[in-house]
């Protein structure tokens, strides 16, 4: 229903996912406020505004730090569920907002509920990151977040006609790099050993981190699974 | 923990005075240098051949000057070599010693930044395997990438003060058979190139006291864990960060000032690989052409990853749009490398950047077509099989220009 004169009241809780039961939404918060970095993150708020105004994200989205902390200090469980299924995405992670005289940490929290929208597989979080697998998928195995290999036109069509010379030339430019670990390597960022990145692997299955790549998007982790496990049992 | 209301109360009930000689934040160098005398953790102490620095709130900092394990960028060495080449060239033109790893990854915090697919232990257990390989070669590590610096600062903090994540990533350590590692202090190459800035004036060849530059501050670099970068009273009064701006100020630059300095440049990390429309428009319209508009310089530079890529590529399609752009950008590195005679092609790799450079090079009185020239011939060389790439015996030695 839109908002207008008549049925506008800003003291009134709505309920904006009335599809999700409360107890879901406060286990989802809990599991925020639990996490040992918590307690690191939030101390409290003054409505100062400085990390609003500092905030390249608010600039360009409905979205606010403060009132990220606000929520959170309130224990405002719908208002939470709201946040971690819509506005922590906006969030630039550039942390300007640990500005605040209250040493809060904005961007941190954004990160804490980054990692439980993640975890518990939202829809809103796995339409987000829809588009984005191929980098995990770069990340996980490769060790590199980017690779040269990636500059490619339809990839970055607003940087403009010179990529097309990036992917044109880029077996002879990669060769022509004095720095031997970046010499003619174009599918990662530099030569890595293999057993660097089969202590990298290790670290993927030890931590759990693979099973929240399953939560995410079940298919590229079968497909890493596969490959990182063959890897692993060869040694 | 809850803490109670007589808690708060008994806390509330003396007033709080601050001593301005004494720094606010606790420093974390003593709590690693605690946790080692425990035996829970191994401290990579700074190598001997160091400069002292002072940081934000009036602490010490040892840069190390050699004998360094350079932790790449994957950004940079992905997508603007020529960063990466211009660190090592410069580390080259003083015969100092350093190594270049097989044996890293990278730290993979843009992807935890952009995607939170991670989790704590995760990222803690990748920064210390790194140092742990680090460790092994006796090198001390230096961290290319602001993103990486300003990440590893807060796991550094993590895991001091987190004894169940220690606990967890020495459970993954073990497996690995590895120790856990942490540096005496985590260095920023652009630390290494600010206490390096005066040598570099004095083997400077090219003048560029004709260049107007802005300089963006990292956000990873200096907001995060603030009180680990360098300050200078004589740099902005010791109130900016003063790596870069000290830098170029030494290589004889006028470094312009300009409102939204503070301002991030837009990267976003998630958003920079698949929601660009947010940084093509905060990185042209309250970066680039707020420097246009207010000092109109002849360049911008910074001293990351992120940084450089966004505000470079975003500004095609914004002069697509007739806005008032068109600012080359480097890094801190590639202007100092420049200025010592760096072949702008073999090294710094002027060909990997979008905004034209042309003008800039033009203004410093550099014939780049004719280094341009030459570059091309070596490409033919490398399609023709006559040659396997350039190497460090093509690069090393600087350009005469004139």
């Amino acid at each position: 229903m839109p908002t207008t004169l008549e049925n506008w009241n800003p003291g009134k809780k709505q309920d904006r996912h009335p599809e999700v039961t409360y107890e879901e939404k406060e286990k989802l918060f809990l599991e925020v406020k639990n996490d040992p970095r918590y307690e690191d993150f939030l101390y409290g708020c003054y409505e100062c505004g400085i990390c609003v105004s500092t905030c390249p994200s608010a600039r360009f989205y409905d979205y606010s730090p403060r009132v990220i902390a606000q929520a959170m200090a309130r224990e405002d469980i719908e208002r939470v569920y709201d946040i971690i299924s819509e506005d922590i995405w906006n969030c630039a992670q550039c942390f300007s907002c640990v500005r605040c005289p209250r040493q809060n940490n904005p961007g941190g929290l954004v990160t804490l509920l980054r990692e439980v929208a993640v975890k518990n597989g939202l829809q809103e979080t796995k339409d987000v990151l829809q588009g984005y697998s191929r980098v995990i998928y770069k990340v996980m195995l490769k060790g590199n977040q980017v690779s040269p290999d990636m500059l490619q036109p339809d990839f970055f069509p607003d940087w403009g006609p010179w990529v097309q010379n990036f992917s044109a030339n880029m077996p002879v430019w990669r060769k022509a790099i004095p720095v031997d670990t970046l010499r003619g390597v174009t599918d990662a960022a530099w030569k890595t050993n293999r057993k660097t990145l089969l202590e990298l692997y290790t670290i993927w299955f030890e931590t759990g981190n693979m099973e929240i790549i399953k939560e995410i998007d079940e298919g590229l982790h079968d497909l890493l699974a596969d490959v990182m496990q063959e890897e692993l049992e060869e040694g | 923990m809850t803490t109670t209301v007589e808690e708060i109360l008994e806390r509330k009930a003396h007033a709080v005075t601050r001593d301005p000689e004494v720094a606010p934040t606790h420093d974390i160098r003593e709590a690693l240098f605690e946790l080692e005398a425990k035996g829970e953790i191994v401290v990579q102490r700074v190598p001997e051949n160091h400069i002292e620095v002072k940081t934000k709130f009036g602490r010490t900092k040892k840069i190390p000057v050699e004998h360094t394990w350079h932790h790449k960028s994957c950004g940079q060495c992905g997508h603007i070599p020529g960063y990466t080449s211009s660190i090592f060239w410069l580390h080259r033109q003083f015969n100092l010693d350093y190594i270049d790893p097989t044996d890293q990854t990278s730290c993979t915090g843009w992807n935890y930044y952009a995607s939170a697919t991670s989790n704590a232990a995760a990222q803690a257990a990748v920064m210390v395997r790194n140092f742990a390989a680090a460790h092994e070669t006796g090198y001390f590590p230096m961290i290319h990438c602001g993103t990486s610096y300003g990440h590893y600062k807060e796991i550094r903090e993590q895991l001091v003060h987190h004894k169940g994540l220690r606990d967890e990533v020495r459970r993954i350590l073990d497996k690995l058979g590895k120790p856990l590692v942490i540096p005496e202090e985590l260095v920023h190459y652009s630390e290494w190139v600010h206490v390096m800035r005066n040598k570099f004036a004095e083997k400077q060849t090219v003048d560029m006291s004709m260049i107007r530059a802005t300089v963006h501050p990292a956000c990873h670099y200096y907001k995060i864990v603030a009180e680990d970068a360098i300050y200078d009273p004589d740099i902005y009064g010791g109130q900016r960060t003063a790596t870069v701006t000290g830098t170029l100020e030494a290589l004889g630059i006028d470094v312009a000032d300009y409102s939204t300095w503070f301002d991030c440049c837009g990267f976003g990390f998630r958003h920079v690989l698949v929601q660009r429309d947010f940084t093509r428009s905060f990185s042209t319209l309250r970066k680039i052409e707020v420097m246009k508009n207010e000092v109109n310089p002849d360049l911008t530079v910074t001293h990351d990853t992120g940084c450089v890529t966004t505000l470079d590529k975003s500004q095609f399609s914004a002069k697509a749009h007739d806005r008032n752009v068109g600012i080359p950008v480097l890094s801190d590195a590639q202007v100092a490398a420049l200025a010592m005679g760096a072949h702008p092609f073999r090294v710094v790799q002027f060909h990997w950047h979008s905004t034209d450079w042309r003008p800039f090079l033009d203004k410093l009185g550099i014939n780049w077509q004719k280094y341009w020239d030459e570059f091309q011939n070596d490409l033919e060389l490398i399609r023709a099989g006559q040659k396997s790439g350039i190497t460090w015996e093509d690069a090393d030695k600087p350009v005469v220009y004139g």
